[in-house]
């Protein structure tokens, strides 16, 4: 104990120069002896995933060459001291994972075991030189951290964008305005119908019934499992706009469980036109036109 | 009340055609509900359409004022129908609770007129018109 101390006080009573040139020093000291043991610390370090169940959707093939990847990347990052790179490839490695399943504490417990794995050996190394050890890891430890806070944001930011481009998706397929006879326009509804769905069906709706001059709009909400209340009025609203712009509105498919909500919370639906389901919807839409479906016999045909 | 109407009231047959060109403030719009009623009676009119396609905007007082234009048309032996809101108005009139009350409305002036045509009886009216323009 009393020696540490002694050799601590040394160090530190040690002429600035001689310190600064040693700590220049140190970083390429590092990582020539994480260079040195890669295979051996790289092992340790896919058994202790392989411990922590992490990354279980991937192959061990598949786990060993990221693993590799990762660890070079990462003693590279502590050579250079940019993340530049490093963010690259966390980016390009969780485009690969996120379709596998990966999730965000597994990336991240991986980066810190691989953290833990490497001050363990620096441990090992210095562990006689504690004020040397100290040294080490203050010139380790900061860049480590810089590293397992670029991999986590280049994840985190891949998912956003993936979430992202998901909901782009979602929302351009989510409300089809379909015309199924002349002046007859389908709106079929499937899935959540939330405040920024509902805002764009009514301006796809009211477009809809302008460039197809439409006069009878069948909104079916089989496919949607439940509304609230804004979303209900927001409904009422856009059944009232269509009437403005000369279309009347006829709305099928309303669950048990859609009528019980809208009746309890009060949504005025006295103007609004429902009918059980589509079929119904369409055959009152085609009565609306004029229209009149015969099925002919088999004799005529 | 000076100035060149904003508002052109042409007359078709047995209907009033209104067409707003641009957006009106206040008194322009009193201006044209006072024009339109006056023109009614003048040229007795069965139907009034009122042509708003050219509107990216319409306020509280001119969505009253067309539906009161309605209203007094109504007196006056009209029946009126507004056409051609865009959907953005639309959906702010509804969303602002500006509903044209009794007042039709139909997609555009075609639409408006076939309505006004079945509402006042197609047939009578063109009779009526066919005979006299014989």
């Amino acid at each position: 104990m009393d020696r540490d101390v002694r050799t601590d006080d040394s160090a530190r009573t040690a002429p600035r120069t001689a310190q600064s040139r040693d700590e220049e020093q140190l970083l390429p000291q590092l990582v020539a002896h994480l260079r040195e043991h890669r295979t051996r610390l790289r092992q340790e370090w896919a058994a202790r995933i392989q411990d922590a169940h992490l990354l279980q959707a991937m192959t061990p093939q598949e786990t060993a060459a990221e693993t590799t990847s990762v660890y070079d990347n990462y003693v590279e990052v502590l050579e250079t001291g940019s993340v530049e790179a490093l963010q690259h490839y966390a980016r390009d490695l969780s485009e690969r994972i996120i379709p596998r399943g990966v999730e965000t504490h597994e990336v991240v417990g991986i980066v810190l075991l691989l953290r833990d794995v490497l001050a363990r050996s620096l441990f090992e190394k210095y562990q006689r030189n504690f004020a040397l050890l100290n040294r080490v890891l203050d010139a380790y430890e900061p860049a480590a951290n810089r590293i397992a806070n670029t991999v986590a944001v280049s994840f985190v930011e891949e998912r956003e964008r993936v979430i992202r481009q998901q909901q782009d998706a979602i929302r351009e397929l989510s409300t089809p305005v379909l015309p199924v006879r002349e002046r007859l326009l389908i709106l079929p509804i499937i899935g959540v119908l939330d405040s920024e769905r509902a805002r764009q069906l009514t301006e796809q709706l009211l477009t809809g019934i302008r460039t197809h001059r439409a006069k009878v709009v069948v909104i079916d909400i089989t496919g949607a499992p439940d509304v609230d209340e804004a979303v209900a009025n927001h409904l009422v609203r856009t059944v009232d706009a269509s009437r403005l712009m000369g279309a009347s509105v006829i709305i099928t498919g309303l669950s048990p469980e859609i009528a019980q909500t809208l009746v309890t919370i009060g949504v005025d639906l006295t103007k609004m036109n429902t009918i059980g389901d589509l079929q119904g919807g369409l055959e009152e839409a085609e009565r609306l036109l004029g229209y009149t479906v015969q099925r002919r016999e088999p004799a005529d045909r | 009340m000076t100035g060149p109407a904003l508002v052109s009231i042409m007359r078709q047959g047995q209907y009033l055609i209104a067409s707003i060109h641009t957006a009106l403030d206040d008194s322009q719009m009193v201006r044209f509900q006072t024009d339109l009623i006056e023109k009614i009676g003048q040229y007795r009119s069965r139907g009034v359409i009122i042509d708003v396609a050219a509107l990216d905007v319409l306020d509280s007082f001119g969505s009253r004022t067309l539906r009161d234009i309605g209203e007094m048309a109504r007196l006056r032996g009209a029946v009126t129908i507004i056409v051609g809101i865009q959907p953005d108005v639309a959906f702010a009139m509804v969303a602002l609770g500006m509903t044209p009350g009794a007042v039709e409305t139909a997609l555009d002036l075609e639409e408006g007129l076939a309505y006004l045509d079945s509402r006042l009886g197609f047939g009578v009216s063109r009779d009526w018109m066919d005979r006299s323009s014989r």
